[in-house]
């Protein structure tokens, strides 16, 4: 196994695309844990972080734009982000110990295809794209649509993506994620919810968007829940109905962590929960951003 | 195969080594340097025994790949004494028999250093949270806790 280190996207792009076998990485922290579970090693390791842009947060007013490989602890240390988009710092600062978050990027919690990756259903609810760079320059996906299975992902072998982008919180807006897992730190989600809410001027939901990690093959979202709130307040009638679609919404496994039917009923009461907080966020957030 | 040559500096002193791509930064400072504190007990990011501070960031030494580093500063718990002098976690440490077999302490005072150059006066809260990444199969943890609360009391001349 080589490591090479390009420091320009252009230089990675023709390493993936000379090298078949060739393998990005950003922290390494699932790629290293595979490796030592055996899965085979790639002929060249590229090194994502000595590339500027894919290491760096700005904000130019209409949106932001987060480097694929940026250390998670630099995005939840960044005030104005983490003040924005609460939810989905929260969802980034809960990977790991200090120790991964000084490492670990939101590029490889979404690559890496797993479906409790803490950080997705954050950036789904809140709209992120993926800027995907390839041999004839880039392409913008939706977050939502980059990952096709568990380890399965929309992007060719000589592909990788540079940024997200997430455009500037609108007014009246709020986003919340909420996970369970058996202890509070150091594990993965049972289930993982993440919210946005926008109220309209007279407080009634303008738009929802409810999304759900751990409880499917991948990240998914409730729309049947997202219908039962626009246009409406919330009350209990209605946060009934988002956590039965929230559940219905989940498709999961049985394992050590928690039952299907457990899974279930937690992805209801997170769901719920989650928008209540988006909610209370947005109102709280009345005036622009 | 051809072996990589990094040049760094550890715990203050430029040091330049030879490695395997593949090996970790861990295996290099252990089996290339000859520093020792770092310990494996897991290799997969779980248990912080190999905590190392990068670029004053710390990270599990165990996931990060030897020529990384080509370029940055290291500290590792050999670097922690000044001129012989213990630093005042290892001092506390000791005092407060916030160790038993001693496996995991040098990832503690790595955490517990990074947590109080960014945070002299951390809750009991803050600490647990900054030292979630490392576990101790002995001490129950209570009496490591102590120990970084009153080594931070100290550093912070009270
Ligand atoms: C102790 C420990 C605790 C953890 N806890 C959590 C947790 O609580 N929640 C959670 O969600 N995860 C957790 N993880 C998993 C992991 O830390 C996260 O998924 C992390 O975000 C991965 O980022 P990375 O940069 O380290 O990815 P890497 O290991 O560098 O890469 C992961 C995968 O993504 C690919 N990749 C990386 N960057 C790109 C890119 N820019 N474009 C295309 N492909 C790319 C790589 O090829 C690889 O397949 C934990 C891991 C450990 C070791
Ligand atoms: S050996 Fe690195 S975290 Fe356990
Ligand atoms: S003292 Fe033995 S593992 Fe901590």
């Amino acid at each position: 196994m080589k490591y090479v280190a390009p420091s320009s996207v252009e230089e990675a792009t023709s390493l993936l695309s000379t090298s078949p076998s060739a393998q990005v990485f950003a922290g390494a922290t699932d790629v290293v844990p595979q490796l030592r579970a055996g899965r085979p090693a790639p002929e060249v390791l590229v090194d994502l972080k000595k590339i500027e842009e894919l290491v760096s947060v700005a904000n130019d007013g209409d949106k932001w734009t987060v480097g694929a490989a940026t250390p998670t602890a630099n995005l939840t240390e960044d005030e104005a982000f983490s003040e924005e988009f609460p939810g989905l710092a929260e969802a980034a600062g809960l990977i790991g110990s200090d120790q991964i978050q000084n490492r670990s990027s939101l590029g490889g919690n979404l690559c890496n295809g797993s479906p409790a990756a803490d950080s997705v259903p954050a950036m789904v609810v809140n709209g992120a794209r993926a800027v995907v760079a390839g041999p004839n320059g880039t392409r913008v996906l939706d977050v939502a649509e980059v990952v096709t299975g568990p380890g399965q992902l929309a992007l060719e072998a000589d592909e990788f993506i540079v940024e997200f982008e997430i455009d500037r919180i609108p007014a009246r807006t709020g986003d919340a994620y909420l996970r369970m897992i058996p202890r509070t730190e150091m594990d993965i989600a049972v289930v993982g919810a993440g919210a946005r809410v926008t109220l309209a001027e007279d407080g009634s939901i303008e738009q929802a968007a409810l999304a759900l990690a751990a409880v499917a093959p991948t990240c998914v979202r409730v729309p049947d829940a997202e219908a039962a709130l626009v246009g409406k307040t919330a009350n209990d009638e209605i946060l009934s109905a988002v956590a039965a679609a929230a559940s219905e919404a989940c498709d999961p496994i049985d394992d050590k962590r928690g039952t299907v039917a457990y899974r279930r009923q937690v992805a209801g009461v997170l769901a719920k929960r989650a928008v209540l907080i988006a909610i209370e966020r947005a109102e709280q957030r009345n005036g622009t951003n | 195969m051809a072996r990589t040559h990094v040049t760094t500096v550890v715990n203050g002193d430029e040091t330049e080594f030879l490695t395997e791509d593949s090996t970790s930064l861990l295996n290099a400072l252990r089996d290339e340097v000859g520093l020792t504190g770092a310990k494996e007990g897991c290799g997969t990011g779980d248990c912080g025994a190999c905590s190392v501070m990068v670029d004053d960031k710390v990270t599990c030494a165990c996931l990060v790949f030897a020529p990384e580093v080509d370029g940055s500063t290291i500290l590792t718990v050999e670097g922690l004494a000044d001129s012989g002098e213990l630093h005042p976690l290892q001092q506390c440490f000791l005092e407060g028999a916030a160790l038993q077999c001693g496996i995991c302490t040098p990832g503690f005072l790595i955490s517990a250093k990074a947590l109080l150059d960014r945070n002299p006066d951390p809750t009991e809260t803050e600490i647990r949270y900054a030292l979630a990444g490392n576990l101790c199969r002995c001490t129950g943890y209570d009496k490591i806790i102590r120990a970084v609360q009153e080594a931070a009391r100290e550093m912070r001349g009270q």
